[in-house]
């Protein structure tokens, strides 16, 4: 019998130039996009050299976004970055972003036009799923994929089976993007989706703004997913639209695709949902929090490739105005961008956050990993609204990392404890 | 091509921030990444681990982060192989890559215990427990990811086909 493509399947088989493919085929396809960061990319340098054939493949398509531990945080650090720097004036490669243009990856490269429907993208991060949200193919990769993309234009990929998330309803005021991906990951798992497709379909998405998205497709990886993806909607349109002047094609998924799994999902009856250490599946609702004891927390962290666009930082700065954080709490603020953080100061959401005794720092993956901004000591605990909770992963190995969205994490910063904006009164 | 050690045994969702912390990131040397290598889940693994030895853990094996650093500091650190229920797929592709063979056998991951002497061969995919006197069929390699292995990862194999 023949079966329809998902979604992905449909982009895949575009770039690899055949007409159908179907789960657990190889194939090799054309990139649109070749990623790298100030950790990854020293790595995929070194394995370049290494190519008989020399030079990159297009040096249009290939994006270096130094952000992990930039502004360099130590002498090894920087000469990372020296050697990405030099390797991009080497190459001549277009979008290559210095400190001052830089911003995460994650939100820099949808908001400088350089990722639209239908492209097929691969970055040596693994929240390169991100885009996703835009209604292209994009995973995460190592090094030497990134360095062999690079020099090729091309990756082979495993074509994957898919998830339908079936999202109904519209969800709650405070109830956002990253509630609705940590209700998921708690549902089925960090690995419920190993080597799948989470393809994102229903009339809830209507009731997501394009932040929320890039938030739920970001954490596709954390549910052991090869990517998320979105319908390309009328809203989705307007922000490729908005911000680049590249072509785009939209791919719908066949009537007849054939899922390995489906789930329909309430965006109405989601509450504010907070991950516990040390998985991002370790969910538990902020009732069911409420029948515990308050769990006292020491630092919170607002920002991230997955909730460091503007809408997070207009959703803490609305909890936050004309209220304190806590005594003794250290709230940190990282606009993701240089336009985020110049839009945020318009909007005099920085003037918010430092009022009510926050701070505020330039664009930076820095606390979310444990590289620096923001490191735990031992026992400590933080409320952020990054990406993983793992052992170790913002500081000393009994720190405990409690993963929420700004809304959750704003109010925690307040009273001290885990709370959501209603108890702030 | 076969491996032969002693066996390390971890668990579910080994995560890459365990494997090789970010605060050791600053470098890319394979050398000094091995030196921190599993230090979040194990800080005996370093003292103990000898050329050869064998990772055997159960489901979702370097889940987390892409960095390539994980695969690195394990082969550097003398691993000679890591058998796995599941591994997250993109250190999956890094270790094919970077040439450290890995093999996913549920049964093997379930039957072996800590310090057992295994031995695998690829080509069959024979994972053979010396101490117990038993054998698991795993996965057997194809051609093309031994000869990435043997060539120690992508690029050279990529270079000696062209």
């Amino acid at each position: 019998m023949d079966m329809g493509m998902t979604m992905t399947q449909k982009i895949l088989a575009a770039a690899a130039g055949l007409d159908k493919v179907e789960a657990g085929q190889l194939i090799e396809a054309n990139l649109n996009l070749v990623l790298g960061n100030d950790i990854t990319s020293p790595v995929a340098i070194k394995e370049m050299d290494k190519f008989t054939a020399k030079g990159v493949f297009d040096k249009d398509k290939i994006a270096l976004v130094p952000d992990h531990f930039v502004p360099n945080k130590d002498i090894k650090s920087a000469e990372h970055c020296k050697c990405v720097r030099e390797f991009a004036r080497k190459n001549d490669i277009t979008n290559y972003f210095e400190v001052g243009e830089m911003g995460i990856e994650h939100a820099l490269l949808p908001e400088k036009g350089l990722t639209v429907a239908g492209d097929v993208i691969i970055g040596a991060d693994s929240h390169t799923c991100t885009y996703g949200a835009l209604g292209a193919f994009s995973t995460g990769v190592g090094s030497t994929d990134m360095a062999a993309g690079m020099a090729m234009g091309k990756a082979w990929f495993k074509v994957p089976g898919a998830i339908k998330f079936i999202l109904t309803g519209k969800p709650a005021k405070w109830v956002s993007g990253k509630d609705v991906i940590l209700h998921i990951i708690g549902m089925i798992g960090v690995d419920g989706a190993l080597y799948k497709s989470m393809e994102f379909v229903g009339d809830g998405i209507a009731h997501l703004s394009m932040d929320d998205r890039f938030t739920i497709a970001n954490m596709a990886i954390e549910a052991g997913g090869k990517n998320g993806i979105f319908p390309v909607d009328a809203l989705a349109e307007s922000y490729i639209k908005e911000h680049s002047d590249r072509s785009y094609t939209i791919y719908q998924a066949d009537e007849d695709a054939v899922y390995d799994a489906e789930y329909t999902i309430d965006l109405s009856a989601l509450r504010p949902t907070v991950a516990f250490p040390h998985l991002p599946e370790n969910t538990h609702t902020i009732d069911e929090i409420r029948q515990m004891e308050p769990i006292a927390i020491d630092q919170v962290v607002i920002g991230s490739c997955t909730n460091g666009r503007l809408d997070d930082l207009r959703t803490a700065a609305e909890v936050l105005k004309d209220r304190h954080v806590a005594k003794g709490m250290r709230c940190i603020v990282i606009p993701a961008t240089q336009a985020i953080y110049m839009q945020a100061m318009e909007e005099g959401l920085l003037k918010t956050f430092i009022q009510a005794g926050a701070i505020v720092s330039t664009p930076t993956c820095g606390p979310c990993l444990g590289g620096y901004m923001g490191i735990l000591a031992e026992g400590e605990r933080c409320v952020s609204t990054t990406n993983r909770n793992f052992v170790g992963r913002m500081g000393h190995v009994s720190s405990e990392i409690y993963l929420a969205s700004p809304a959750v994490a704003a109010a925690s910063a307040v009273t001290g404890v885990i709370s959501e904006p209603a108890d702030l009164g | 091509m076969n491996a032969k050690g002693r066996v390390f045994k971890y668990g579910d969702n080994v995560d890459t921030d365990v494997i090789i912390p970010a605060r050791y990131l600053n470098s890319s040397d394979p050398a000094e990444l091995a030196m921190h290598c599993m230090e979040d889940i194990d800080s005996e693994f370093i003292k103990k681990v000898q050329k050869g030895d064998i990772i055997v853990a159960d489901k979702n094996f370097g889940c987390g982060s892409s960095r390539e650093h994980a695969p690195i500091a394990i082969k550097a650190a003398g691993v000679s192989c890591v058998i796995a229920e599941t591994f997250a797929r993109i250190f999956y592709r890094n270790a094919i890559n970077i040439g450290l063979p890995i093999i996913e056998c549920p049964e093997a991951a379930r039957g072996i215990q800590a310090g057992d002497e295994v031995e695998v061969d690829f080509d069959s995919g024979v994972i053979t427990d010396v101490t117990r006197g038993i054998s698991f069929q795993g996965q057997a390699f194809p051609e093309f990811m031994q000869r990435i292995i043997s060539s120690e990862g992508l690029i050279n194999y990529i270079n000696s086909q062209s």
